[in-house]
């Protein structure tokens, strides 16, 4: 199987076209000098070669719900997405608060092959909120743990924030918080509004999310930590990271592709599709986090990619669980509502889908620049495509995306892991895992 | 008329016409033979996710004086609380052949869900869910208000008349009340003005897109001689801190809320009192307001029965799938339809 490619006539995070060979998993010439000798020709005429793009908050599901996803089925639909890595969130069963298990996570990532998975550590003993896992351990651990998190959760105290923030200094690790106020939404059931009141369902609002971001910066100031938030979603939360920023403090915030595009309004029809955590928004929130993306208070766009099986979807709205799945829609949500409104280029793109989530969680050989010497994790990219979303013909293992039924832009068709094909010519490209190691 | 999901469904003339249908089966009701035959041989199924033996029994009663077999299916309780199982049993219903499914769920949504799914083919009544509607609890209302309200204090006909000019002051919990979300649509559909009176813990974020004004005041808006006050239930446990801590204390709330000899005084002489049951005496309803000659709440009750038949009827036997019937003819047929079999039942 030949490592070797040449990628002819795309175009470079958008830029003028040329050509890019690849050989022994690394970019070795770039233009006039990319010859096509020995390689497989890949026509990338009209295409967007782009770095390889890195996830920051993807749910494997595996160990304990391989009945919605596993690790081998989340990677491949990472890679059919165009993605070279992802972090997978600490909401495991067992949870990721061990060095144990994210090892163990890391080992079926590494031996899936699809993409470098980058365990997630659990902040809290078992995301209980009330002590410290053991963080260095996790660090110190094979899967280099650099992102901590207890997504799904809030870390509400104040004090064990603070201690978390402080104590990943020794090691370059980041905290990645959900910022939900527990007892602002207590049975919370969607974004609190117009829409709530008429529908009847109890109300998460908008001042839950933003007033522990506000806290967080605060304290990340207070101890001179570096703070990263989980898909923030409200024109409040973009204000006060733009004036944390302008303060000077080391935060970082991530935006989700279903923020951009879709509104609380959704929910009228009660489909448990719509039902996220943090929940849809309104109008003026999703142009607020387009305007922060757009003019880099937030700095990447994450999926929270969070599969779940049909039970758990198919049936009323307050039993159904939290979650959409998203790695394989990203990519078309990010064209559609940021690239084909000219809001960002496509070296936008590549900064918040690869270049920053990479720097975020520190993963070394991803989001890096296509040069010559640099390691060949790429993402060619037709963004003339148009498709409509099919979640049973997805590689994720659950269906429910709610995007399902939509017409998107733009398409992957291949991917590079190293080198190595693991999308080409749209389709995934299976191979034994030994391959793959 | 498919499904009854929402009273925020209905148009004025759909609406109307459940009210004029439903006058003609509470004519029916005063008869030595209350029974009609129009439904014989169709399946109804209560299908009751939360207790609420009144509504049920209103219901089953309605059903019944229709000659509908009814199949009273009780979920609470049982291993029955999550959502395949909602799906299961509409598959189950359906396999029994219910031409239509009255559903009580402590989901809002959960109607919708079942009548969307595609689980079932018969047609959903909503028979409150959640927070969020009871659109039948809304009908009986507007009908005991045109009763009392329209047609000269009921010495007219009322037939083919709305609510215009109305006002309803409706006092309480608001925000966990479907009964208040289903009138504050329906009243506003037929005409009504609504004051929404609480206190503003009880009032949803969001309320202000309502078709309804919001009073903190109730002194305040009996002041202004609203033509009926339509009570909500209060449960005592929502000023807990566990509850949700919306009022310090059930004294506190019946000073400022309640409706008690003194404040019933100031009303109009016209003016009608409500609830829907079941009631907290002393709480949110003194047993003087309770017990007046204003209080209307045992008629409410009774025309439960007749606007329940009306729904029932217009959902299975006026027609196939329908929507809003052309002014006139909708009500010309039901109309004919009850007739005939008033007929059968005297022939
Ligand atoms: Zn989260």
């Amino acid at each position: 199987m030949s490592t070797t490619y040449l990628l002819r006539g795309v175009a470079p995070q958008g830029g003028d076209r040329t050509d890019v060979r690849v050989e022994d998993g690394v970019v070795v010439a770039v233009g006039a000098d990319a010859s096509a000798d020995g390689a497989t020709v890949v026509d990338g005429d009209g295409l967007v070669l782009l770095p390889g793009l890195v996830d920051l908050h993807t749910h494997l599901r595996e160990p304990g719900r391989e009945d919605a996803e596993t690790v081998a089925s989340g990677t491949r639909a990472a890679a059919a997405g165009g993605f070279t890595a992802v972090h997978a969130m600490a909401n495991t069963s067992p949870t990721q608060d061990t060095a144990g298990v994210v090892e163990q996570v890391w080992r079926l990532g590494r031996d899936a092959g699809w993409v470098d998975v980058r365990p997630v550590g659990a902040v809290t003993v078992g995301l209980a909120g009330e002590r410290l896992a053991e963080l260095q351990a996790m660090a110190r651990s094979a899967a280099a743990v650099r992102v901590f998190s207890d997504d799904g959760k809030c870390v509400h105290d104040p004090v064990l924030m603070r201690r978390a923030l402080e104590y990943v200094k020794a090691f370059d690790g980041v905290i990645a918080q959900h910022a939900q106020e527990p007892r602002l939404t207590e049975g919370a059931q969607m974004h609190e509004g117009v829409v709530s009141a008429e529908l009847g369902l109890a109300g998460w609002p908008a001042v839950a999310e933003e007033a522990i971001i506000a806290r967080d910066v605060l304290l990340a100031e207070h101890v001179g930590s570096r703070l990263h938030v989980c898909h923030l979603s409200t024109a409040g939360s973009v204000e006060i990271i733009r004036w944390a920023k302008a303060r000077g403090i080391a935060v970082t915030a991530e935006v989700t592709p279903h923020h951009l595009l879709l509104t609380d309004d959704l929910v009228r029809g009660y489909d448990p599709r719509y039902k996220v955590n943090p929940p849809l928004r309104t109008a003026e929130d999703v142009e607020a986090v387009r305007a922060g993306l757009e003019d880099g208070t937030i700095d990447v766009v994450a999926t929270d990619h969070a599969p779940h099986t049909r039970e758990d979807k198919d049936c009323e709205w307050a039993a159904a669980a939290f979650g959409m799945t998203g790695l394989e829609t990203a990519l078309p949500v990010v064209q559609a509502t940021m690239v084909d409104t000219g809001r960002l280029t496509w070296a936008d793109v590549a900064r918040v889908l690869s270049a920053t989530p990479a720097r975020i969680g520190r993963v070394p050989g991803q989001g890096r620049p296509i040069a010559v010497g640099e390691p060949a994790n790429l993402t060619l990219v037709d963004p003339a495509a148009r498709r409509t979303v099919v979640p049973e013909r997805q590689a994720t293992a659950s269906v429910n995306s709610p995007f399902a039924g939509t017409e998107l832009p733009g398409a992957v068709v291949a991917t590079f892991l190293r080198g190595r094909a693991t999308v080409l010519d749209g389709a995934l490209v299976d191979a034994p895992a030994g391959v793959r190691a | 008329m498919r499904h009854l999901l929402s009273a925020g469904d209905l148009t004025r003339d759909e609406a109307v016409l459940v009210l004029d249908t439903a006058a003609q089966m509470a004519a029916t009701q005063g008869r030595e033979i209350k029974k009609l035959p129009t439904l014989r041989g169709r399946t109804v199924v209560n299908l009751f996710f939360e207790d609420s033996t009144r509504t049920r029994i209103s219901f089953e009663t309605a059903a019944k004086r229709l000659s509908a077999d009814v199949i009273n299916f009780s979920a609470k309780g049982s291993s029955v609380s999550k959502g395949e199982s909602l799906k299961d049993t509409a598959l189950t219903l359906q396999a029994m052949g219910a031409d239509a499914v009255v559903v009580r769920h402590p989901a809002s949504g959960a109607p919708h869900t079942l009548a969307h799914a595609g689980w079932t083919h018969g047609a959903v009544v909503n028979a409150g869910d959640g927070t969020h509607q009871h659109p039948t609890q809304a009908l009986l209302d507007a009908f005991t208000l045109r009763r009392h309200l329209v047609g000269d204090g009921g010495r007219a006909d009322a037939t083919g008349r709305d609510l215009a000019g109305a006002h309803v002051a409706i006092v309480g919990d608001v925000l966990h009340s479907r009964v208040a979300r289903s009138n504050v649509q329906l009243l506003h559909t037929l005409g009504a003005r609504v004051t929404l009176v609480a206190p503003p813990t009880l009032v949803p974020v969001g309320a202000h897109a309502w078709t309804a004004d919001v009073s903190y005041d109730l002194d305040e808006t009996l002041a202004t001689g609203p033509d009926a006050v339509m009570m909500l239930r209060v449960q005592r446990e929502r000023m807990s801190s566990a509850g949700g801590g919306f009022f310090p204390s059930p004294l506190e709330y019946t000073r400022a809320y309640g409706l008690d000899g003194r404040r019933l005084a100031v009303l109009p002489d016209h003016a009608v009192v409500m609830h829907p049951g079941p009631m907290n005496r002393g709480l949110e309803i003194s047993a003087d307001a309770a017990d007046s000659p204003r209080a209307v709440i045992v008629e409410q009750v009774a025309n439960g029965v007749a606007v329940r038949m009306a729904v029932l009827y217009l959902l299975l036997a006026a027609g196939e799938p329908r929507t809003a019937p052309a002014a006139g003819s909708g009500r010309d047929e039901a109309r004919t339809g009850v007739r005939t079999d008033e007929t059968r039942v005297h022939a």
